[in-house]
């Protein structure tokens, strides 16, 4: 009623429906011109700021992620490919919840309570064991303490519904602080520094990054197989969508948030078990540094689909070595990566508008507007000014019962 | 007077998360979970700081242009201008576009916290004048050694502020209005509110109250060039303490001052005769969020309606969706 007024039809400026099903390569192509046009916009920001022109920009860029010559290019990129596999792996952890629609933001705590607990099984063994079965048993105290660190919101969502966004934010600190009181008990003088651990390391074979890289490329299969072809991944997506269509069909909801939390608990201890057995030997509260946030980004810029997602952690991590790169070349701030991540993900944040509606604006003659009443579907009821009669009495009728 | 120490910190530094919670419960109630309140909390202090450098002299000896009021009301407002900025992009994003809110306000996180340091180690190189602000900043009680001077101006206005909020929320119109736009936006839409311009102002002065919490921790509280590095952790217990006090500004007044001395019991148990080590001083920092939790538990148990979060935190609004 508000658009109308005098008897005169004000269509809104600006009408939006949503989308039908966009073809793929549609969808890429906005995408893409996102990462693109946010590209544009940091190298202007790098010409204003640190007074690196476009070209050298570019160049930095790269050779922050593949390196200048031979040798250092071997080096950037296992490291791009070491740290694109820890992110992947976070974010296939936390998929299967999201997809649920749990939104589990507590992964970062739950890696960082599964690294301590690798890393407590390595310290109170003390060298006793071989490395065989102490491998083992890191890796059986990592699966419990994350499985442990995400069942407890799960349950309380099931059957109080608790809100979970907020439940799993606290317990990245509780478990940050835990780390934290642990190390000062663990070391000599409370310096907090435990230093390299001698024994639980992973045998390395190739390169050292490379067991790491297969692990958590099976683990993607492994997810995209279980979420997309099996009755546990069926039942996820019909819990993500509907709850109420899912008790109707028979699906115990209650037990499918159980459970997939504690799958999503359980790769998140697969994640802090690789961590210390190949990777850092050691745990510090920092461990996991803000990763266990970025690959909520991953798994959603992924549509929570395992085999994007490899593209997506890839982009950030590039992102993220390449302003790196840019930092240390041109001397500003080690948070400079972190400045161009996040305009990277507003765009792409921005551009998913773009593939999920369309807009429409108001057109210039009568005979437009009412065509377009009638194929934008929707609104139709609301403003619909196909009818002249009936504005100018509206309004009236309005009046009146006042 | 230890005790009387301990209570006035934990009054002070509980502020912090006044202004935070503040600013969060009035996003909220838009139905908006803004996670980026402390990457915004971080640019806050990020643009009053880089305010404060601009207007101060060289030389920490020599008089200031401007008279100190008018130099903490143009740091005020440059806080409010760019937290509010950082607001204005989150709605931009969150409501106009629609984007998934966990998403949208992380990024604003990383990118926040990532900006604000990247400004703050501009400001060092060029040196750090913002600090010689502090006594403007502690006014009225800027001379005094003790507990006191850290119940400066900031202090009264985050009262002020929440009281403000509380009474706006429950007793007027517009926050009659605002709750209706939380709790059910089709609803509020139907009945002729303008749920995009509630959403986009919630969330804009939110913002910028949150933002204020930066600037009084970095200026006030901590009055140190590394405090800027622990903003972030700030934010996060705004975001826990607005689960604490269900949802009210006026609670929040009191669970920032139980949240305050939380956080800073550990350091202060030594001097009331209560041995600690370091270690378990890191056991009793992860009390402000165990009771969050603790609190979460019990209200979702008891499922009370009036304790509840508004009913749509979190959910887009699409006026064609059915």
């Amino acid at each position: 009623m508000a658009n109308v007024r005098h008897g005169t039809v004000k269509e809104p400026f600006i009408h939006i429906t949503k989308n039908a099903a966009m073809p793929f390569w549609k969808g890429l192509l906005i995408r893409a011109s996102a990462v693109i046009a946010a590209f544009i916009l940091c190298s202007l920001l790098a010409y204003f700021l640190i007074g690196a022109n476009p070209g050298e920009f570019l160049k930095t860029f790269f050779e922050g992620n593949f390196g200048s010559n031979a040798a250092s290019a071997k080096l950037r990129i296992w490291k791009l490919a070491k740290d694109t596999a820890i992110l992947l792996c976070i974010a296939l952890a936390i998929t299967p919840a999201f997809r649920m629609r749990f939104w589990n933001i507590g992964a970062e705590g739950q890696v960082l309570i599964s690294a301590l607990a690798s890393v407590a099984v390595v310290y109170y063994n003390a060298g006793r064991l071989e490395d065989g079965p102490l491998l083992v048993l890191m890796f059986i105290a990592s699966i419990a303490a994350g499985m442990i660190w995400a069942v407890i919101p799960a349950i309380f969502k099931a059957l109080w519904n608790a809100n979970e966004t907020l439940f799993t934010l606290m317990m990245n600190y509780v478990a940050t602080f835990f780390v934290a009181y642990c190390l000062v008990k663990w070391t000599p003088n409370g310096s907090s520094v435990l230093g390299e651990l001698k024994t639980g390391h992973l045998p390395s074979f190739g390169h050292d990054y490379l067991v790491l890289i297969l692990v958590v490329l099976v683990t993607t299969a492994f997810m995209f197989v279980y979420l997309y072809y099996s009755k546990h991944g069926y039942e996820i997506s019909v819990v993500g969508e509907s709850q109420r269509t899912a008790c109707y069909i028979g699906i115990n909801v209650k037990k499918v948030i159980i459970r997939t939390m504690a799958l999503s608990g359980a790769l998140c201890g697969l994640t802090g078990f690789l961590l210390v057995a190949a990777l850092d030997h050691s745990v510090t509260t920092t461990s996991v540094g803000g990763r266990g946030f970025t690959a909520i980004i991953v798994s959603w810029l992924a549509k929570f689909n395992p085999l994007i997602m490899i593209g997506t952690a890839l982009l950030l991590v590039f992102l993220n070595h390449g302003a790196g790169q840019l930092a240390t070349v041109f001397r500003v701030s080690f948070a400079f990566p972190d400045v161009v991540t996040g305009i990277v993900i507003f765009f792409v944040i921005g551009c998913e508008f773009f593939i999920r509606y369309k807009v429409h604006f108001r057109r210039k003659t009568r005979t437009a507007q009412v065509a377009d009443n009638g194929s934008g579907g929707g609104g139709g009821a609301l403003d619909s000014p196909g009818d002249n009669e009936k504005p100018d009495i509206v309004p009236d009728k309005g009046g009146k019962l006042k | 007077m230890k005790i009387i120490e301990f209570l006035l910190s934990a009054l002070a530094i509980g502020v912090t998360f006044l202004y935070g919670s503040t600013g969060e419960i009035i996003t909220e109630k838009a139905g908006h979970l803004n996670l980026g309140i402390p990457g915004i909390m971080g640019i806050g202090a990020a643009c009053g700081c880089a305010a404060l450098n601009a207007m101060l002299p060289e030389s920490s000896d020599m008089t200031p242009f401007l008279p100190p009021w008018l130099i903490v009301v143009i740091a005020l407002l440059a806080t409010l201008i760019g937290a509010g900025l950082m607001g204005l992009l989150y709605s931009f994003l969150a409501v106009t576009l629609r984007a998934n809110q966990n998403v949208t306000g992380l990024a604003m996180t990383i990118f926040g916290t990532g900006l604000t340091k990247y400004i703050f180690a501009g400001l060092e190189t060029k040196g750090v004048k913002y600090i010689w602000a502090l006594p403007y900043f502690r006014f009225p009680f800027n001379n005094t050694t003790s507990a006191l001077q850290y119940c400066g101006v900031l202090v009264f206005l985050g009262i002020a502020v929440a009281i403000i909020s509380s009474v706006i929320l429950s007793r007027t119109r517009v926050g009659l209005h605002l709750r209706a736009v939380g709790e059910s936006p089709a609803t509020a839409d139907a009945a002729g509110i303008n749920v995009t311009r509630y959403k986009y102002i919630a969330t804009i002065i939110g913002s910028a109250i949150a933002g204020l919490g930066g600037l009084f921790y970095v200026m006030d509280y901590q009055g140190s060039q590394e405090a800027y590095l622990s903003v972030e952790a700030m934010g996060w217990l705004s975001v826990a303490l607005v689960i604490f006090s269900l949802w009210r500004p006026y609670i929040s007044i009191f669970g920032s001052f139980v949240f305050g001395a939380l956080f800073i019991l550990g350091s202060y148990l030594p001097s009331f005769g209560l041995m600690v080590d370091v270690a378990t001083a890191n056991l009793i920092k992860t009390l402000p969020y165990v009771v969050t939790i603790i609190v979460l538990i019990i209200t979702s148990v008891r499922n009370r309606r009036e304790n509840q979060p508004p009913a749509s935190l979190g959910v887009s609004y699409f006026r064609e969706d059915r």
